[in-house]
C-alpha cells in the first residue's frame, strides 16, 4: 500500500525507559510515526480502520484526507492512544504506544502536539492559562493549573509562545471572549508550549471561515517548518493537503486508499478518493 | 378502581371524613383569635432573638462550608468519568446517599446525643446534609463538564489530578458556586427545625412560646428567621451574580 516505500527506513526503537525529549531525538531513528497493522473496531461491531500500515519520516507533513466517516480522526486518535486500538501497533517517536505504561503514555503524550478542530480550551480560563496548561506533560502540580500559580519562567515562556502566534496582547482574555480564529491560535500556542516533537492536528480550521482559516493554517505549518517538526493534519480542505503537505494518504472505509507525494497530484485527483 | 380505592382511604386515614360542619364552621374563629394573640409581635426577647439568629447564621455557614469541602473530594471520586475506581465510585455515591435519605431530625437527634445538645450538633447535622446534597449535584456537575478539553488535556499528558483542576473544576465553577449558595439557604432553613429537638439555632427559641401558647413571641420568632431566610437568600444572589459573572 505505501507508495513511497517508506517502511525501508524503519529501525527497531530501543525498548529503554522513556527518554527525555533530547534524548529522543538523537537516540531516534528517522522515522516519527510507524504504523503496523492498525485495526479498530467499535462494540466488536463497527470496523472503522481496517489494516493500516503507515510510515513518516521526520520532518515531514502528511496531509491525511478521506471521506467523513473514513477513519482520518480515529487514526490520529489511535496514534496517541486516546482510542485504544483493537489490533496492530502504532510507533510515535520510537516508542510503541500500545505497550507503554500510564506513566509511560504520558510522558510521550507530552512530545506530541495535538491541535483540535474546535481547538478544545478551557473557555472560563485566561488565554495565558490555557497556554500554560501546555507544560502539563512534562510538570505536575498546581503550579501548572492556573496562571496565577505559574512560576515566571513558564510564564513567560507562555507568553512567548502567545507572542509567536500574535496573540500576546490577549493573554488576560478570556478565552470564551475571542473568536475561532483566535482561539485556534491560542490552541496551536498552548500544542508548542509542550515543547513537542512532532505534531498532529485534526481538520485544524475545519470550523473557521475560509480567511480566518487560510491564516491560521498559514501560520501553523510556518511555526512546525520553524521547529523542523514531523507534522500529520486531517484535512477536508484538498488545497490545504496540496499546499501544505509533502505527501497525501487518502483512507476510504478505513482503508489506506492513496498515499502519495502532494507534488504528483492536483485538486481534480484527489477528488477520485471522494468518488 | 384501585387507585379510586387508594385515594379514598387515603382520605379516611387523614380525618377528613370525620370533619362536622360545626368544625369547619369554627375554622375562621380559631384562624382570627390565632392571629389576635400573634399581633402584635412581643418584642421582651428581641436580644435574646438576635444572639439565635446569629447562632443560627453561624451554624449554617460553618456546616455549609465544611460540607462543602469534604462533598468536593467525594463529588470527584462519585464521577464517573473522574473516579480512579469503580470502588471507590460506589463507595462514595453509598456515602453521599446515605447523608441525604437519612432526614435532618434524624441525624440531629443522633448528633445531639453524641455530641450534647447546642450549635455543634446543629452544625454536625448541617454538615452531614450539605454533603448529601452537594457531593451528588458536585459529582454531576464534574461528568457534564464538556469532554472536549478534557481530551485536549489527556493528549497533552497531563494526570487526572491535573486534568480535574484545570478543565473540570473551572468548567463546573458557576454549577458548584449554585449548589454551595444553595445549600447555604438550605441550611438555614432546616436549622430552624433542627433546634426543635435541641440542636441549636433559633428553632429552640420557638419551641417554648409553641408549648406555652405564647403566640406573640413564637411571631416575634417567625419574623426574625423569616428576615434570616430573606437576608441569605439576598446575599446568596450577589454572591452569585459577583462570582459567576
Amino acid at each position: 500500500m505505501n507508495a513511497w516505500g517508506i517502511f525501508s527506513l524503519n529501525q527497531p526503537a530501543c525498548e529503554t525507559p522513556v527518554p527525555s525529549s533530547a534524548s529522543v531525538r538523537s537516540a531516534l531513528t528517522e522515522v516519527d510515526i510507524q504504523i503496523q497493522g492498525l485495526c479498530k473496531t467499535f462494540d466488536g461491531r463497527r470496523t472503522v480502520l481496517k489494516d493500516i500500515h503507515l510510515s513518516i519520516p521526520h520532518g515531514q507533513a502528511v496531509a491525511l484526507i478521506g471521506h467523513n466517516g473514513s477513519g482520518k480522526s480515529t487514526l490520529l486518535r489511535c496514534c496517541l492512544h486516546l482510542v485504544k486500538p483493537s489490533s496492530g501497533s502504532v510507533r510515535l517517536l520510537g516508542r510503541d504506544f500500545t505497550t507503554l505504561s500510564t506513566a509511560q503514555l504520558r510522558l510521550m503524550r507530552a512530545k506530541v502536539g495535538v491541535v483540535f478542530q474546535h481547538h478544545n480550551l478551557v473557555p472560563r480560563l485566561s488565554v495565558l492559562t490555557n497556554v500554560l496548561h501546555g507544560v502539563q506533560g512534562r510538570k505536575k502540580g498546581p503550579r501548572t493549573w492556573l496562571q496565577g500559580f505559574a512560576p515566571q519562567r513558564d510564564r513567560q515562556e507562555a507568553m512567548a509562545k502567545l507572542e509567536r502566534v500574535g496573540l500576546a496582547h490577549l493573554a488576560g482574555q478570556r478565552v470564551d471572549q475571542l473568536s475561532g480564529g483566535e482561539s485556534q491560535r491560542v490552541a496551536i500556542a498552548r500544542a508548542l508550549m509542550q515543547r513537542p516533537s512532532m505534531m498532529m492536528a485534526d481538520e485544524p480550521v475545519a470550523s473557521l471561515d475560509p480567511n480566518a482559516g487560510e491564516e491560521v493554517m498559514q501560520l501553523f505549518v510556518d511555526l512546525i517548518r520553524d521547529e523542523g517538526l514531523t507534522l500529520l493534519f486531517v484535512s477536508h480542505n484538498l488545497e490545504h493537503a496540496l499546499r501544505y503537505a509533502d505527501r497525501i494518504v487518502g483512507l476510504r472505509d478505513g482503508c489506506l486508499e492513496m498515499d502519495t507525494p502532494s507534488a504528483a497530484e492536483d485538486t481534480l485527483s484527489l477528488r477520485r478518493l471522494y468518488a | 378502581m384501585g387507585l379510586l380505592g387508594l385515594l379514598i382511604h387515603a382520605f379516611y386515614g387523614t380525618e377528613f371524613a370525620h370533619l362536622t360542619l360545626a368544625e369547619i364552621k369554627a375554622m375562621p374563629l380559631n384562624v382570627l383569635g390565632l392571629l389576635r394573640d400573634m399581633f402584635p409581635p412581643s418584642h421582651q426577647s428581641l436580644f435574646k432573638i438576635g444572639v439565635a439568629v446569629v447562632e443560627t447564621f453561624q451554624m449554617s455557614l460553618v456546616g455549609t462550608l465544611f460540607g462543602v469541602l469534604i462533598s468536593l473530594p467525594l463529588g470527584f471520586l462519585a464521577a464517573r468519568s473522574m473516579t480512579p475506581h469503580c470502588f471507590w465510585y460506589v463507595l462514595t455515591r453509598l456515602v453521599v446517599s446515605l447523608c441525604r435519605t437519612v432526614p435532618d431530625m434524624v441525624w440531629a437527634i443522633f448528633f445531639v446525643i453524641v455530641v450534647g445538645l447546642g450549635p455543634l450538633a446543629g452544625m454536625l447535622t448541617l454538615l452531614v446534609d450539605t454533603v448529601g446534597f452537594a457531593g451528588r449535584f458536585f459529582a454531576e456537575a464534574f461528568e457534564e463538564a464538556d469532554c472536549r478539553p478534557q481530551e485536549a488535556l489527556q493528549a497533552i499528558g497531563a494526570t487526572r489530578g491535573g486534568t480535574f483542576f484545570s478543565v473540570i473544576l473551572p468548567a463546573a465553577f458557576p454549577s458548584c458556586i449554585n449548589t454551595a449558595m444553595y445549600s447555604m439557604e438550605r441550611a438555614v432553613q432546616s436549622s430552624v427545625v433542627l433546634g426543635l429537638v435541641g440542636a441549636g439555632g433559633i428553632g429552640m427559641l420557638l419551641q417554648e412560646p409553641m408549648t406555652w401558647h405564647n403566640y406573640s413571641e413564637a411571631t416575634t420568632v417567625v419574623l426574625a428567621i423569616f428576615v434570616m431566610l430573606v437576608g441569605v437568600e439576598q446575599l446568596s444572589v450577589n454572591i452569585r451574580r459577583h462570582i459567576i459573572a
